[in-house]
C-alpha cells in the first residue's frame, strides 16, 4: 500500500427505500489511490457517486464489500480520521458557537493542548481572513465567510490529507477565488488534498490528477496534463465525452 | 474523553445561549415570591406551604428543562447536519452519546444548584433556619433522577422522528412512573393471571422514579435519609443510566445519518 488514500474494489448498495424497489448500487467496485502531497480532483455529476465515496472514506456509510484506507488503517476505525481534515459541501456548524469557540471545541477532540490551540486559532482565522469577526456567532456570517471558518476547522489538527466536498459550492466569485487561493496555499505547503467539484476550470488549475466517476464507476483517471495532451481538448470537453455528452474531438 | 468533554461543554454553552433556562427559574421565583408575600389564613407554619410549591416548581421546571434540552440534542445535530465534520473527527458514536449526555446531565446540575440555592434563600428568610444536608440530599437524589429521564430522552431521541413527540411520550412515560409506579404491585394483586404476572414483571422492570423524591422529607422536616440509603439509590439510578444510554448508542450505531 503506497498511497496515504486507498480505496479497493469498493461497493456500495443502499436497501430499496419501498417494496418493489430495487436496490440501489451507489458505487460498482470502486479503487483509487491519492499519493502523498498530490492535489486529486473527484469528478463526476450529480448521482455519480462522489458523495458516497466520500461518506465511506470518513466512516458516515460502511461499505458493502471491498475496503478502504486512510493512512494504511481501515476507515472503519475512528484513529483513521485523526489525521484528516473534512469540510462538507455545505456549512454545517454549531450557528451559536463563534469561530474562535468552534475552533476550540474542534482541537479539544484532537487533544491540541490549550497553548498550541490558541496559537492554531490564530494562525488559522488570519489564513482565512476572519480575524475580525472571531468572536461573532457564526450564524451572522456571510456564505463565503461560513465556508472559510469551514476550511479552518478543517485544518485546526494540521492535517496530512484534506478531503473537500465541492468546497466552492454556492460561493460569490470572491468568495471562490478566496478559497481556491487558500487551496493553492494548502498544496503548496505539500498537503494532499482529494476533493470533489463541479468546477472544471478550477479542478484543472488546481489539480495535480483527477479521476471521473459515472454511474458508481471510475471512467478515467490520469494526469491533468497527460488527459488534455491525450484528449487533445480541455477538461471540460473530457468530462462531457466521458459522461455522453459530447463527442470525442477526432470523430 | 476529550471528544465526550468538548461535546459536553458545547450542550452546556447551547442552554445558557438559550432563553429556556432563564425563563423557568425567573416563573419560578416570580410565582414563589408572590405566594411567599401572601399570608394565606395567618398560619404560621406557611413556610411548609411554600417550600412545597417551591419544591414542586423545581421539580417540574426541572424536568421540562431536562426533555427540552435532551430531546432534540442528536436529532438537532442530524438535521443541521452537525454531525458530519463532528463524526469527521476521531469520534464515534458512543462518544456523541455519552457527550450529549453528560452535557444535558451537568447543565440540568448547574440549574438546579441556582434553584436549590433559591428555596434555602426562601426557607431561609421565613425560618430562619439552613438544613444544608436536607438541601444536598434532595438536590443530589433529583439530579440522579434527572440523569435517569436525560438517559431515556436521549433513546426516544433516537427511536422517535420528532423531538416533540419523543419530548411528550417521555414526559407521560416519567409521570406515568412517578405516580403509578410505586401502587404497580399492589395493581396486580388485584388482577387475575396472566395479567398479575404482566404487572409484576413491569413493577419490576420500570426504574423507580420515586426514589428520588425527598420532596416530603424536606417539607416536613422529618430529617434526612440514611447516608447508605442514599448511595443505594445513586447506583440504582446509576445502573438505569448506564443502560439507557447503552439502549440510546446500541440504536444510534447502526442508524442512517440522513
Amino acid at each position: 500500500m503506497n498511497g496515504i488514500l486507498e480505496i479497493k474494489d469498493l461497493r456500495v448498495e443502499y436497501p430499496s427505500r419501498g417494496i418493489g424497489e430495487p436496490v440501489k448500487l451507489a458505487l460498482k467496485g470502486l479503487n483509487l489511490s491519492v499519493r502523498e502531497g498530490e492535489v486529486f480532483g473527484f469528478l463526476g455529476p450529480n448521482g455519480a457517486g462522489k458523495t458516497t465515496t466520500m461518506n465511506v472514506l470518513l466512516g458516515f456509510v460502511n461499505a458493502t464489500s471491498g475496503a478502504a484506507y486512510l493512512f494504511g488503517v481501515d476507515v472503519k476505525e475512528p484513529i483513521a480520521r485523526q489525521r484528516i481534515g473534512y469540510l462538507p459541501e455545505l456549512t454545517y456548524y454549531y450557528k451559536f458557537l463563534t469561530a474562535e469557540e468552534l475552533l476550540r471545541f474542534y482541537a479539544r477532540i484532537f487533544g491540541i493542548p490549550r497553548g498550541e490551540t490558541e496559537r492554531r486559532i490564530d494562525n488559522l482565522l488570519k489564513l482565512v481572513e476572519l480575524e475580525h469577526a472571531r468572536k461573532r456567532p457564526i450564524k451572522t456570517y456571510s456564505k463565503g465567510m461560513q465556508q472559510r471558518v469551514g476550511l479552518a476547522q478543517a485544518l485546526i489538527n494540521n492535517p496530512d490529507l484534506l478531503i473537500l466536498d465541492e468546497p466552492t459550492s454556492g460561493l460569490d466569485p470572491i468568495g471562490r477565488m478566496k478559497v481556491r487561493e487558500i487551496i493553492q496555499r494548502l498544496k503548496n505547503e505539500g498537503k494532499t488534498i482529494f476533493f470533489s467539484s463541479h468546477e472544471l476550470g478550477e479542478v484543472e488549475t488546481v489539480c495535480d490528477r483527477v479521476g471521473i466517476l459515472y454511474q458508481g464507476e471510475l471512467k478515467v483517471e490520469g494526469r491533468v496534463s497527460d488527459l488534455i495532451q491525450k484528449y487533445q481538448t480541455n477538461l471540460e470537453q473530457i468530462f462531457l465525452q466521458i459522461i455522453g455528452y459530447a463527442q470525442p474531438v477526432n470523430s | 474523553m476529550n471528544a465526550v468533554f468538548a461535546l459536553s461543554n458545547v450542550v452546556i454553552k447551547e442552554l445558557y445561549r438559550r432563553k429556556d433556562f432563564y425563563v423557568l427559574f425567573i416563573l419560578t421565583v416570580l410565582i414563589t415570591l408572590v405566594m411567599a408575600s401572601a399570608s394565606l389564613f395567618n398560619d404560621d407554619k406557611i413556610v411548609r406551604y411554600l417550600k412545597e410549591i417551591c419544591l414542586l416548581l423545581i421539580w417540574i421546571s426541572a424536568l421540562a428543562m431536562a426533555l427540552g434540552t435532551a430531546s432534540r440534542q442528536i436529532p438537532a445535530e442530524r438535521e443541521n447536519r452537525t454531525i458530519f465534520p463532528l463524526l469527521a473527527k476521531p469520534v464515534t458514536r458512543w462518544h456523541v452519546v455519552l457527550g450529549k449526555f453528560l452535557g444535558c446531565w451537568l447543565a440540568c446540575g448547574l440549574a438546579l444548584v441556582v434553584f436549590y440555592v433559591f428555596l434555602g434563600l426562601v426557607s431561609a428568610s421565613r425560618e430562619h433556619t439552613w438544613p444544608v444536608l436536607n438541601y444536598f440530599q434532595a438536590f443530589w437524589l433529583q439530579w440522579i433522577f434527572l440523569a435517569v429521564v436525560i438517559a431515556i430522552v436521549l433513546w426516544g431521541s433516537i427511536i422517535f422522528a420528532a423531538p416533540s413527540s419523543n419530548a411528550t411520550i417521555c414526559l407521560v412515560f416519567v409521570l406515568g412512573i412517578l405516580i403509578v409506579g410505586r401502587y404497580l404491585n399492589q395493581i396486580a394483586l388485584q388482577q387475575s393471571e396472566p395479567m398479575r404476572s404482566i404487572i409484576y414483571g413491569i413493577y419490576f422492570i420500570i426504574p423507580h422514579l420515586e426514589f428520588f423524591d425527598v420532596r416530603d422529607l424536606v417539607v416536613h422536616d422529618r430529617g434526612l435519609v440514611g447516608w447508605g440509603a442514599c448511595v443505594l439509590v445513586t447506583l440504582y439510578g446509576a445502573a438505569y443510566t448506564l443502560f439507557f444510554l447503552f439502549a440510546t448508542w446500541l440504536s444510534f450505531r447502526r442508524k442512517a445519518l440522513n
